[in-house]
């Protein structure tokens, strides 16, 4: 009897230790959200050198009027030397967003994407000394966002429409903005498979890379970005290309228009 | 058995009720305080708090009125909820002590409607339309009803109107209505203008001193139905949100801030904002005094911006 309890007890210590087995750098989180020690862990990757920092802003409305939209803002141009900044949330079925590498442009992105319920949302900003800082916000939603079909499925032209780009390029303020037509289909609504944007690149008018975008499913569809350059640094155009993961293509070229 | 916000919070409640069953779960301090004012001749309104859903005002942000009959009271528009339905038929039924005739929707909105259980053994009418609308969108706005308002919304379903309008003047008893089948707030909204005192019931086509909603909106549409309110020279205009309205002042109100709604969000997408960063332009002092501000503005920013910037912005395809 006392070695059944004492076997039992084993167990169930086991299991306890296995379901927090902590990231190897623990924070505090201020949002004290209970799975934020999880992203940490398995959607970051268990980076070693890792904190909760001021310097990466992260601005949403503080309640999703849309599942299917919600805007956010990031911000970590108050950091040095930024090489990625992976957008993530603590609560939903799919965490990753979506990896943004600025290369030339600033550490700063505005984009839209679906929300499945209300979740902390995490901008986690790599410097190529292999640090990372954290920034957070708070979304509260009514959710259901990511497991919907796509509208687009509600109007027959929609693969007439697949791939269009709509966008300019502020020279003078240093804007970059696009609307890019896809469904991005989650996988999660019922019979329909996953169908998004995998990589979108921009690149200077002589084919020098300025900035990549690597999307997840929790991009909204019909994606929508503002990139952030340093004023009356960016030419007359930029262009944009990439592919989904059906293989088509995405091609466009932004330019200013002639009277800014 | 399709597991709804309602069945599980229901569930929810009976097993606490097995498990303590002295427990006084039932008991509840939230109640609405709904105090008719006269405005006209047998004209009363019920008049709602200018905010936005809150738990503090229970979803009571509406305006309602009444109207004197010989055959009872017709109620334009029953309120958010069940309970609210509830009281305002009870003080309907002490205005006049004829009961009540029946009820009216100026359209699908959630605010607007889910009083109508209350009053289903009466014609609610509407436009066509908004029935449709009605039984279409009505689940979903039940669910963020419920989720906004919690046990303010405790049982109320969501019960479509009865009785589509059809004719140009709705008639009971002894007082006409003249039925103005609008649009633009949604995708059909009806005033009704008063032929006994000129009063114009205007639903959500017209806000007063309250930031106008825009979730459905078609702002060109909405500002041809105030082209044609303006021209009715109504005598008062009663606002769906706001006060009574006697000095011409509402309509215009209403039509400016759509105006300024859309030069801001298209000249924001002139300049390559994201939507963030439009939820942060400072309101012009007439508009940040309006009630539900910045939260309505923000909102119409997720409604209205995504359609707008893709009129700006060109086809750049190669």
């Amino acid at each position: 009897m006392r070695k059944q309890i004492a076997l039992g007890g084993l167990a169930l210590g086991f299991a306890i230790s296995a379901a927090v087995a902590a990231p190897q750098t623990p924070l505090k989180d201020p949002l004290q959200s209970g799975n934020w020690s999880y992203s940490q862990e398995h959607v970051l990757d268990n980076p070693k050198n890792i904190r909760f920092d001021d310097r990466v802003i992260v601005k949403a409305p503080p309640s999703a009027e849309d599942s299917f939209n919600v805007p956010v803002l990031v911000d970590a141009t108050a950091l040095p030397n930024v090489k990625r900044i992976v957008l993530l949330v603590d609560y939903g079925p799919i965490p990753k967003i979506l990896t943004y590498w600025p290369d030339q442009a600033e550490a700063k992105l505005s984009l839209r994407f679906k929300i499945d319920q209300a979740t902390p949302v995490r901008a986690a900003v790599e410097t190529h000394a292999g640090t990372w800082h954290v920034g957070s916000t708070y979304v509260d939603a009514a959710g259901g966002g990511c497991s919907a079909p796509a509208h687009a499925y509600a109007s027959n032209d929609w693969e007439e429409k697949l791939g269009q780009v709509n966008g300019m390029v502020w020279p003078k303020s240093g804007r970059v903005r696009m609307v890019v037509d896809h469904p991005m289909d989650t996988g999660l609504a019922d019979g329909i498979p996953v169908f998004i944007i995998k990589r979108l690149q921009v690149d200077d008018d002589t084919g020098k890379k300025l900035a990549t975008i690597e999307m997840y499913e929790p991009v909204n569809e019909d994606p929508a970005f503002t990139l952030y350059f340093p004023k009356n640094q960016l030419k007359g155009s930029v262009r944009v290309h990439g592919r989904d993961n059906n293989g088509n293509e995405i091609d466009a070229v932004l330019r200013a228009r002639l009277t800014q | 058995m399709k597991l709804t916000r309602r069945s599980a919070l229901a569930g929810l409640g009976a097993a606490l009720l097995v498990g303590r069953p002295k427990a006084t779960f039932a008991a509840s301090p939230k109640s609405y305080d709904l105090t008719p004012k006269q405005v006209g001749d047998g004209v009363w309104m019920i008049e709602g708090s200018t905010e936005y859903f809150t738990d503090e005002n229970g979803g009571a942000i509406v305006n309602c009125a009444l109207l004197q009959t010989d055959e009872g009271i017709l109620i334009i528009d029953t309120g958010p909820s069940l309970r609210y339905g509830t009281a305002l038929r009870q003080v309907a039924s002490q205005l006049t002590g004829r009961g009540i005739a029946g009820a009216v929707n100026t359209h699908h909105h959630p605010d607007h409607f889910f009083g109508n259980q209350v009053f289903s053994d009466r014609p609610i009418h509407a436009l066509a339309q908004t029935t449709a609308l009605a039984k279409s969108e009505g689940e979903a706005f039940s669910d963020n009803m419920y989720r906004l308002l919690g046990d303010w919304m405790r049982g109320t379903e969501v019960v479509p109107p009865t009785a589509p309008l059809e004719s140009s003047v709705l008639t009971v008893g002894n007082r006409s209505l003249q039925v103005l089948p609008l649009a633009g707030h949604t995708g059909a909204d009806l005033a009704l203008l008063d032929q006994k005192t000129g009063t114009l019931i205007a639903g959500d086509l017209v806000f007063y001193n309250r930031a106008p909603t825009t979730p459905h909106a078609d702002l060109e549409r909405w500002r041809q139905s105030l082209d044609e309110i303006a021209a009715l020279k109504p005598a008062a205009v009663l606002p769906g949100h706001g006060p009574l309205d006697h000095a011409g002042k509402a309509v215009q109100q209403t039509r400016d801030y759509l105006n300024w709604l859309e030069t801001t969000l298209t000249d924001a997408a002139n300049e390559g904002l994201d939507m963030v960063e439009i939820m942060e332009t400072k309101l012009p002092q007439a508009y940040a005094a309006m009630g539900a501000m910045p939260q309505e503005f923000h909102r119409s920013v997720s409604h209205l911006f995504p359609t707008i910037e893709r009129k700006v912005m060109p086809l750049v395809n190669r």
